[in-house]
C-alpha cells in the first residue's frame, strides 16, 4: 500500500501496524513519535493501531535546539 | 559543613520552578555543536540540568543516525521541547504535544516566532497557546520578549515561568535592558528566566546581577571557540552573578571615597 511519510510518498511493503511501518524503515520506536493523520499514536498503541491506504504519517525525534 | 568563603551557594540556592526544584540556575540548548560528544561534554561543564531539545522529522533516508537521546541520558538532564520553528499558535500546540510523548514530562519551552529576521515572539499568539497548553495541564516556559504587560499576561495565562530575551536569539549582543528585566522580575510571582542573547561570562553574571532566577543559553556555547571551556565560565559567571546579587552591592557615588583612613598620616 502507499502511504505518505514526513511530506514524501512511500511503498509499505509488509503492511500490518504503525510498529511494522517502523521495522520497514529500520526505526528504533523508542526514539520517536509518530502522528497519524494528525494525531498522536501513543508508543503503547503502535502495535495496535493499523496502517491504512493513503495514511499520512509524521515521525519525528529529538534533535539539538535551544 | 560548608566553607562559605569558598562557595556560599553550593547546594543552598536551587532554582525552583512549577514542583521542580533545579540545582543549577543555568539552562542550555543543544542546537549547534559540532557533535554530539561535544554536546554532551559542555553540557556537562556548564553545569546545567535542564537542556532543551527540538523535535523535528527523522530522515527516513539516514535513519541508522544516531539519535541524540542516545547520548543525552534523561536520568541524568531534564529534557525540556521545545517548539522552536512555529509561527502559529496551532504549530506551537502540536509541537509541544510530539515532545510530550517523545519525553518524560509535560513540560514545554514554548516559542511562537512572529518574524523570520528577527526571531522576535508574536505575542498574541504566545498567549494563546500557552493557555491552550496549560489547560492540557503542560509547565508551560514561554519565549517572549521584556514587555512588562505581554509578561503579567503570560503569568495571568497560566506560564510557569516568563522567559524574556536578553537580545536576539543567537546574536550574543548581552543584556540590552536590564531596566525592562528588573522590573520584570519585580513584578512577577513565576520565576524568571532570562533566554536568548547572552554572549559571554560577562553578559550570564551582569544578567544574574538583576536578580532574576535564571538564564537559558545554548549559541553562546555552541559558537564559541572552545564550547566546553565556555560552558565552565558560564557556570560560574552565572553562580558569580547570583550571590552578587544576593550579597547586595555597594551604592555607586560619582566621587571617590578613600579606602583607608585618612587620619594617622605622617606630619
Amino acid at each position: 500500500m502507499n502511504v505518505e511519510v514526513n511530506g514524501k510518498s512511500r511503498e509499505f511493503v509488509s503492511g500490518g501496524s504503525v510498529l511494522d511501518l517502523l521495522r520497514e524503515f529500520e526505526i528504533d520506536p523508542r526514539m520517536v513519535v509518530v502522528e497519524r493523520n494528525r494525531e498522536i499514536v501513543r508508543r503503547d498503541a503502535l502495535d495496535l493501531v493499523e496502517v491504512e491506504d493513503g495514511d499520512r504519517f509524521e515521525i519525528v525525534q529529538f534533535v539539538g535546539g535551544g | 559543613m560548608t566553607d562559605e568563603r569558598i562557595d556560599p551557594l553550593e547546594g543552598r540556592d536551587p532554582m525552583v520552578i512549577a514542583d521542580r526544584s533545579f540545582a543549577s540556575r543555568l539552562i542550555v540548548g543543544t542546537g549547534k555543536y559540532r557533535s554530539h560528544e561535544e554536546t554532551v561534554e559542555a553540557i556537562r561543564a556548564s553545569g546545567a540540568e535542564m537542556v532543551t531539545v527540538a523535535v523535528r522529522r527523522v530522515d527516513l533516508d539516514a535513519s541508522k543516525q544516531e539519535s541524540l537521546l542516545h547520548h543525552l541520558d534523561p536520568e541524568e538532564f531534564f529534557l525540556l521541547p521545545n517548539t522552536a520553528g512555529c509561527f502559529t499558535a496551532e504549530d506551537a500546540v502540536r509541537y509541544a504535544r510530539l515532545g510530550r510523548e517523545a519525553g518524560l514530562s509535560s513540560w514545554v519551552k514554548l516559542e511562537v516566532i512572529g518574524d523570520q529576521e528577527t526571531l522576535l515572539p508574536d505575542t498574541e499568539a504566545l498567549l494563546e497557546a500557552t493557555r491552550v497548553l496549560t489547560a492540557e495541564g503542560f509547565t508551560v516556559l514561554p519565549y517572549t520578549n521584556d514587555d512588562l504587560i505581554t509578561a503579567l499576561r503570560l503569568e495571568e495565562a497560566g506560564a510557569a515561568a516568563v522567559m524574556p530575551l536578553a537580545s536576539p536569539i543567537g546574536s550574543g549582543l548581552g543584556l540590552l535592558n536590564p531596566l525592562n528585566i528588573r522590573l520584570l522580575k519585580s513584578r512577577l510571582s513565576v520565576p524568571v528566566i532570562v533566554d536568548a542573547g547572552v554572549g559571554t561570562a560577562s553578559d550570564a553574571c551582569l544578567t544574574m546581577e538583576q536578580g532574576v532566577d535564571g538564564i537559558l543559553m545554548n549559541t553562546a556555547l555552541a559558537a564559541a571557540e572552545r564550547p566546553v571551556l565556555m560552558a565552565s565560565a558560564m557556570r560560574l559567571a552565572v553562580r558569580a552573578g547570583r550571590a552578587a546579587y544576593l550579597a547586595g552591592r555597594m551604592p555607586t557615588r560619582e566621587w571617590a571615597v578613600p579606602s583607608s583612613p585618612s587620619t594617622g598620616m605622617l606630619d
